[in-house]
């Protein structure tokens, strides 16, 4: 049931006369779809792997959807479980999921240009913030090019709400099928997020310093990982980000 | 610590920590990029960082990574990575494709060495 538009580019798509009389509710309803598409699929595969660890844990089910749903982020639940298992202070782990948040500032950065707007109110900039993860970040800056402003921000709630109910619906199913699933399988689930996130990234670099940026993040990611873990991403993120925007500029002057 | 807390114990303390420590920085990184002109350098700047920084975590949980997938050897991982990459880049640019070539290979590796 995976709806076939993921291979939509990153440019405006002229030909769809879609967004040209689009509403309110039909932006909101076409944001929910894309939870049907590649990433939703995707989301619920890693959130039922989150679903599993959690139980494993001794975490209730409760107790796991909302930590799903409060953080909305999977590297700090992970973190935070990881930390409790092992018997860390609250302050300590509190510590170790904000490093893992730290990353999701400059996606916040670089997409808010995508969902300001005269009419945004602060509660839709709050639930939006919330929304904000390495998946959602990348379906938004791969959608909201095409969406006409003033729906952007309504369309990016649609896709968000659309995605946190898919994790929730993975976590519920991961908590349930706990230790029951064969290891083949368990291992294909957790290799869906990353090859995922790979194919989004290239399918979204339409200028050189993009290409650039995934190669030198690429590049750095392993050695910072183990030279400075819990600051690799950041580290990774700013050097190889600097790195190839500034190398794209002396490859091609303005 | 989780196993000596309540449920409803435990859940405050995974507000507070979500509050505190987590969702803050999605707030600041909106409040900063609230100004921020499109066309400017200094997105063009913002948007690098965050591509590398994805790029980054990419390798990570291709390197080294959790649960049952620590299980697979790496040159089994690079391999179906690659396949993942080659049929999205030379049939069509399509992520699903893509996604789903490089899980079958996964599968398919484990089957024929495990």
């Amino acid at each position: 049931m995976v709806l076939d538009d993921d291979q939509l580019p990153p440019q405006p798509e002229p030909e769809d006369g879609f967004w040209r009389q689009a509403t309110s509710a039909g932006a909101l309803w076409r944001g929910l779809k894309v939870s049907l598409t590649t990433p939703g699929i995707i989301l619920f595969a890693s959130a039922a792997g989150f679903g599993a660890l959690a139980r494993d844990a001794g975490f209730s089910l409760w107790n796991s959807l909302f930590m799903m749903g409060i953080f909305f982020a999977l590297p700090g639940q992970v973190v935070m479980i990881d930390q409790m298992a092992r018997g860390a202070s609250i302050m300590a782990s509190a510590l170790a999921v904000s490093l893992t948040g730290l990353r999701l500032l400059p996606m916040s950065v670089a997409l808010m240009p995508y969902l300001r707007g005269p009419k945004v109110t602060r509660f839709q900039y709050v639930i939006a913030a919330h929304f904000i993860a390495v998946t959602a970040w990348m379906e938004g800056w791969r959608r909201l090019p095409e969406v006409p402003v003033a729906l952007r921000m309504v369309h990016f709630i649609g896709i968000g709400s659309g995605f946190v109910a898919m994790t929730l619906l993975g976590t519920v199913f991961g908590y349930a099928v706990a230790g029951s699933v064969s290891k083949v399988l368990e291992a294909v689930l957790l290799f869906l997020t990353p090859i995922y996130f790979l194919l989004s990234l290239i399918a979204t670099s339409a200028r050189l310093p993009d290409t650039l940026a995934i190669a030198f993040g690429a590049i750095l990611g392993v050695p910072l990982y183990l030279w400075a873990p819990g600051f690799d991403l950041l580290l990774a993120g700013v050097l190889g980000g600097t790195l190839a925007h500034f190398a794209a500029k002396v490859r091609a002057p303005s | 610590m989780s196993s000596e807390l309540s449920g409803l114990t435990l859940m405050a303390l995974l507000l507070a920590v979500s509050l505190l420590a987590h969702e803050p920085w999605r707030w600041v990184g909106m409040f900063l990029g609230r100004n921020l002109d499109m066309n400017g350098e200094l997105f063009g700047w913002v948007k690098s960082v965050s591509t590398a920084l994805v790029a980054a975590l990419v390798m990570r949980l291709m390197v080294f990574p959790a649960g049952a997938l620590a299980g697979v050897s790496l040159y089994l991982r690079v391999a179906a990575m690659l396949v993942g990459l080659a049929v999205f880049l030379f049939a069509g640019r399509r992520i699903s494709t893509g996604v789903g070539a490089a899980a079958l290979c996964l599968v398919a590796g484990q089957l024929l060495t495990g």
